[in-house]
């Protein structure tokens, strides 16, 4: 059972950081397509041809490999247990090492050499599924450094709520690289919100929200965004971000906390699925 | 487009506009936050430096380790606002090129104008493309810091956009980007 769970998570941790998720690359080509600015358009035609290459050479897409994130769903009958889930971190910690992507994990105060220790997984179950899904999700911190919560109140605007999520985006500016996938949590307690920005980011960018209201949302925020003129590097244009997805959840009727997770361009995740995990 | 060779002369940098498209070849030294706290208390302390700043160029990258027949590993550029309280003692020393991505803050700006240097934007996430500009890569110093180490990298036409020129001015001034206008 280790050496298949190995194999499946080396799958996954290698297309995530060698090849570009086709979601997103197809919003990239057809962001260079209708790209005015020359030097916008420069930079995106470097994006696309270092994703040609990273995949061609088996080379990291972006040297910061990320902080390896795995969201892990059980699905129905499956036992999930800590050992399994400490297989699941050692073999992504592993898979770093022998594909040579960065150690960039360190202790919070004494740093140190950086390793590879500090796989950090979240755990959720959906029983319409079979077997064990995992996403291996590298978080480059360059975007992640530009994260914001705030706690709203529930009386205000939804106005407010848009106009935060820019702020959070002009803040991020060209140092997160843009341009941005924006996952955007609503609800639930504070964790838990920036919990769903984060995983709105591994779900499907291409696809309008299946919520009427939230695809709208989504859908304005994008405009408003795409007029920042941030654009690709920093360089201006009309492409800062490709994709706003929101999520939501019920939350306390004292609050309204809404969570920004940014995604550089560099959006990689990979899903297996672990079948033959003891039931 | 205009093609630059290390080292960085005044003469070489006065000539350099904002938003100007550069292949540099030659010597680049990474370092990034942990190796620059080190060069800084280096020289605080007046001790030798593991490498000359005289007209050298400082590229803030950490780059992934180098697979089996390949010269570099992915080494595109990492947040330079990060390394900005550093950037005063090591422009004494005689550092002109910075490279990194993002904006900086004003201060910077202005030193970059105070010690004639100049600031190079390398496209950002695109490690995959940079590292095959790279002719050779050297470890230099800090060994313990593993990625965040310095190394030499001997570089050819490394594409890069001109920042903020020598006179302090940068690309990023008619941008709408409320934090930092630089």
């Amino acid at each position: 059972m280790e050496k298949e769970i190995l194999a499946e998570i080396d799958k996954a941790v290698r297309r995530a950081n060698f090849s570009l998720r086709r979601d997103v690359f197809v919003l990239i080509e057809k962001a260079y397509k209708l790209e005015k600015n020359k030097k916008a358009k420069l930079a995106l035609s470097w994006i696309i041809e270092n994703v040609k290459i990273a995949k061609k050479k088996n080379l990291a897409i972006c040297q910061d490999t990320g902080f390896p994130l795995g969201f892990i769903t059980g699905g129905k009958k499956v036992k999930v247990d800590s050992a399994l889930i400490e297989n699941i971190k050692k073999s992504i910690e592993l898979s770093y090492k022998r594909n040579y992507l960065r150690a960039s994990i360190v202790s919070p105060f004494f740093r140190g050499k950086p390793g590879y220790k500090g796989v950090t997984v979240y755990l959720d179950f959906n029983p319409k599924i079979r077997g064990l899904e995992v996403v291996v999700f590298p978080k480059g911190f360059g975007s992640e450094n530009k994260t914001k919560l705030k706690m709203f109140n529930p009386t205000i605007s939804f106005k407010e709520i848009e106009d935060f999520i820019i702020t959070a985006i002009r803040e991020a500016g060209p140092q997160a690289c843009p341009p941005f996938i924006v996952g955007v949590g609503i609800g639930g307690d504070s964790s838990y919100a920036l919990y769903l920005a984060k995983k709105a980011l591994v779900e499907r960018i291409d696809k309008p929200n299946r919520d009427k209201f939230l695809a709208s949302l989504e859908k304005r925020l994008l405009r408003r965004i795409n007029s920042l003129n941030i654009g690709p590097m920093g360089l201006g244009g009309k492409t800062t971000a490709l994709a706003v997805k929101i999520k939501t959840h019920p939350t306390h009727i004292a609050g309204l906390p809404v969570g920004v997770n940014i995604s550089c361009w560099a959006l990689r995740s990979a899903r297996v699925k672990i079948n033959n995990v003891k039931s | 487009m205009l093609k630059v060779e290390t080292p960085l002369s005044l003469e070489k940098i006065a000539k350099l506009r904002k938003g100007e498209l550069v292949y540099l070849s030659g010597i680049v030294y990474t370092a990034r936050d942990q190796a620059h706290k080190k060069l800084v208390e280096l020289i605080k302390r007046k001790k030798a430096l593991p490498f000359s700043l005289k007209d050298s160029i400082v590229y803030y990258c950490g780059p992934t380790p180098s697979p089996k027949g390949e010269i570099s590993g992915s080494c595109g550029p990492t947040t330079s606002l990060r390394m900005d309280g550093f950037v005063e003692p090591l422009l004494q020393e005689g550092l002109k090129g910075m490279i990194g991505k993002g904006g900086r803050t004003p201060k910077v700006k202005e030193l970059i104008k105070k010690y004639k240097a100049v600031y190079f934007l390398a496209p950002s996430g695109c490690g995959a493309l940079l590292a095959q500009k790279v002719l050779s890569k050297k470890l230099i110093a800090f060994k313990e810091l593993g990625a965040e180490a310095i190394y030499q990298l001997e570089v050819r036409d490394f594409p890069l956009i001109v920042g903020i020129d020598s006179r302090g001015v940068g690309i990023y001034e008619d941008i709408e980007c409320s934090n930092f206008k630089t």
